[in-house]
């Protein structure tokens, strides 16, 4: 059985699979975003998967492909209205999660969809402790709030750094943040 | 420069010779103090070691420490997380002390026009000599320490500070 029959096999039962894409040989499961404890653990823990090794979390920002989906181009002035009717805010963050198992030397992303409204996603640092630093570094980059994360601060930014940066919105010169440094005290 | 030496104040022909004597000693050993944040480093460690050999110069010793340093060659991209860093180790630095900004991302931030890069260290700290080049090439350092050294030859070190900034260079 390959790798796409036996993942099937595992999450297709329990309905924790929204969709399944392979491109180039590269496996790629995306699962609802309330239950990735359940699929991670399942992932790690069924025989015949044993993903024991979590390679890399990553933050990703479809903000451009959202703004090009909308039904309408609003003219200037209706601004008021169209937030009015808007719905549930689009999935414009996704999460992937790059596994990997080193007994059976294969491959897979898992990928969840995170809505700019509700940020949160669960931490997975209570399965792989790899997951601690990537983690950080989705939280510095792009907002996201790991839940359950042991020490959830920026990794790379420094600590009182207004933005996301690696958002879309953000622009690549920066805002003139600068930063001070009170020392000698 | 001329903090350290206050007692003599005097004018005639000894403060002269003193000057020279003075430059003369600190011209032959500015101990560099090695900051390489990238690429840049690592032509500053070739020109360090013995193919290019910066001691030739004086740099003998290259100091860990910043207390015991003269030239602090900034090698690399400073990010902003860093000013802080870099400050604090020039502050610490004991004058007589002197900057050399190596590579475009020391002068300019170079290709890194970005939020998290300093767009040039000399926005947070004086810079006597920058060399350009993306790395620059282990002989460009050297030149910047003989072109640094000709800025201590002709250096004031006795003069009070006012007036001395305004002869360098005569």
């Amino acid at each position: 059985m390959d790798l796409r029959e036996r993942v099937e096999k595992c999450l297709g039962p329990e309905g924790l699979m929204v969709a399944m894409t392979e491109c180039r040989g590269d496996l790629s499961v995306e699962v609802p975003k309330t239950r990735l404890l359940d699929v991670m653990h399942l992932l790690k823990d069924t025989p015949d998967l044993e993903f024991d090794f979590l390679s890399d979390v990553l933050g990703v920002d479809n903000l451009a492909f959202y703004e090009k989906q909308k039904p309408k181009k609003k003219p200037e002035g209706e601004d008021t209205e169209a937030k009015k009717e808007k719905g549930p805010s689009p999935p414009r963050f996704e999460v992937i999660y790059l596994l990997l198992s080193l007994k059976r030397t294969e491959r897979l992303q898992v990928k969840i969809r995170v809505a700019e409204d509700d940020m949160e996603v669960d931490s997975v640092t209570s399965i792989w402790k790899a997951a601690n630093w990537p983690e950080r570094e989705a939280f510095d980059m792009f907002g996201l709030r790991f839940k359950g994360h042991p020490n959830l601060k920026r990794l790379l930014m420094w600590d009182e750094f207004p933005a996301y940066p690696l958002r879309k919105d953000y622009p690549l010169e920066g805002r003139g943040e600068e930063r001070h440094l009170v020392y000698g005290e | 420069m001329g903090e350290d030496v206050q007692a003599y104040n005097g004018g005639g022909w000894i403060a002269t010779k003193l000057e020279w004597l003075i430059n003369w000693g600190r011209k032959r050993s500015p101990w560099p103090l090695p900051y390489g944040t990238a690429c840049c480093g690592i032509e500053m460690m070739c020109a360090l070691a013995s193919g290019y050999d910066m001691a030739r110069f004086g740099a003998e010793r290259p100091s860990f420490s910043p207390r015991q340093a003269d030239v602090l060659i900034e090698a690399g991209t400073i990010t902003l997380k860093m000013v802080p860093i870099l400050k604090r180790i020039y502050e610490q630095m004991a004058a007589p002390k002197w900057v050399i900004a190596m590579g475009a991302c020391a002068c300019s931030g170079g290709v890194f026009r970005t939020y998290s890069t300093l767009q040039g260290i000399d926005k947070v700290i004086p810079v006597d000599v920058y060399i350009p080049g993306c790395p620059p090439r282990p002989e460009a350092l050297l030149q910047a320490l003989g072109m640094l050294i000709k800025k201590i030859e002709k250096s004031h070190p006795i003069l009070h500070k006012r007036y001395s900034d305004f002869l360098v260079g005569y």
